[in-house]
């Protein structure tokens, strides 16, 4: 598996191996590639077993269609940190900094303040995604290729969005 | 909680490691790579996603019109997709990955990314919180599981062909974009070009 070894392939060649990789999914689990359905259900199951009177889980578990479990997605979310694993380690691509060049020249050079930040923005993308149902997999990737129409909604808005932050947080400064 | 049977476990698994080796392999599990993407300093993301969707709708549309798979589209609720995306797309652009991306960064070694995954599922905890509450507002107006080519009674190869000539043309056109902000000499270029075309 020489090609294992590389630190990156084409971007189109990752584009069309995710592309079969759906057909597959679509063939062997009739399901879409998604992510965040897992981290509800999870989040689901630990408040259960956690603390079910202050998360107000049951009352969760009332309103809601489906009843979380533990499935094919949650071991699909495993499967990417243990592939990316792999891959980083094969091509020796080690972590590098813990906090990333941009990062560090807006916010200083801090763990903390990263993480926090990592933290917070990770919160805010996940509520985001469990409201419209998907994110950049399930929508972005697994949606669009459907032609879902909720998709080609969602997609316009998250890019403009996230364009729009991303200019506020960083491009200061960048254009003359 | 009810749990798959292993064999569909182990098969998510498998399926599951694929993406990740891709995912990394993109070097779209890279913080630099995505936010110079919003800041359209870098494509490499557009490409990824691009390519993903041409070349995934073609075959899972031949799958589905010879029978052997089934859509699996979510709804569209314009509430929940409106209020969710703008919230999504925020959120990402803070992270600097997105949940899938974020994963791989984990396995890359990046702990940032791994704050950002214990984040997300702080996230999802509040949003487990609040659904009762908000689920009026995230079903409002509902559409159902439309697509495109249902909604337009058009058909989908003629998306298809749409989506795959604009990825074609992105490739082939001369990109102002293909700036690689990678080794000491693209990260001084970078510093002092000025921006635009």
């Amino acid at each position: 598996m020489k090609a294992l070894e590389e630190s990156s392939w084409s971007p189109y060649a990752v584009g069309a191996g995710v592309g079969v990789l759906s057909w597959f999914t679509f063939l062997s689990a009739r399901k879409a590639l998604g992510v965040t359905t897992a981290f509800e259900g999870t989040a689901a199951a630990l408040a259960r077993n956690v603390a079910p009177g202050l998360t107000g889980v049951n009352e969760y578990l009332a309103t809601v269609e489906e009843p979380p479990k533990l499935d094919w997605e949650l071991m699909l979310n495993a499967g990417i940190v243990l592939g990316s694993f792999l891959s980083a380690r094969a091509s020796g691509d080690k972590g590098g900094h813990t906090v990333p060049r941009r990062w560090s020249r807006r916010f200083g050079p801090a763990a903390s303040t990263r993480y926090a930040g990592a933290f917070v923005g990770g919160a805010a993308a996940m509520f985001g995604a469990r409201m419209a149902r998907g994110c950049t997999s399930g929508h972005g990737i697994s949606g669009n290729l459907q032609l879902a129409g909720s998709s080609a909604l969602f997609t316009p808005i998250m890019g403009l969005s996230a364009v729009v932050v991303a200019r506020a947080l960083f491009g200061r400064g960048r254009r003359k | 909680m009810r749990v798959d049977p292993v064999g569909k476990l182990a098969l998510g698994l498998g399926t599951g490691v694929v993406f990740g080796v891709l995912l990394q392999k993109g070097r779209v599990a890279k913080y630099d790579v995505i936010v110079d993407q919003l800041l359209f300093r870098d494509n490499t993301v557009a490409k990824v996603m691009g390519t993903a969707v041409a070349v995934g709708a073609a075959g899972v549309y031949a799958l589905v019109q010879s029978g052997r798979a089934k859509l699996d589209v979510k709804p569209l609720k314009v509430g929940g997709i409106v209020g969710g995306a703008g919230l999504f797309g925020a959120g990402i652009a803070v992270l600097g990955y997105c949940p899938g991306t974020s994963l791989a960064a984990v396995g890359e070694g990046r702990r940032d990314a791994l704050a950002g995954t214990l984040g997300m599922l702080a996230g999802a905890g509040l949003f487990v919180r609040a659904y009762p509450r908000i689920k009026p507002l995230l079903e409002a107006g509902d559409y159902g599981k439309t697509t495109l080519p249902s909604a337009t009674r058009t058909s989908p190869w003629a998306w298809i062909a749409g989506i795959a000539t604009a990825v074609a043309l992105g490739a082939l056109a001369p990109s102002a974009t293909a700036r690689r902000p990678r080794g000491i000499l693209g990260r001084m270029g970078g510093r002092s070009r000025s921006s635009g075309a």
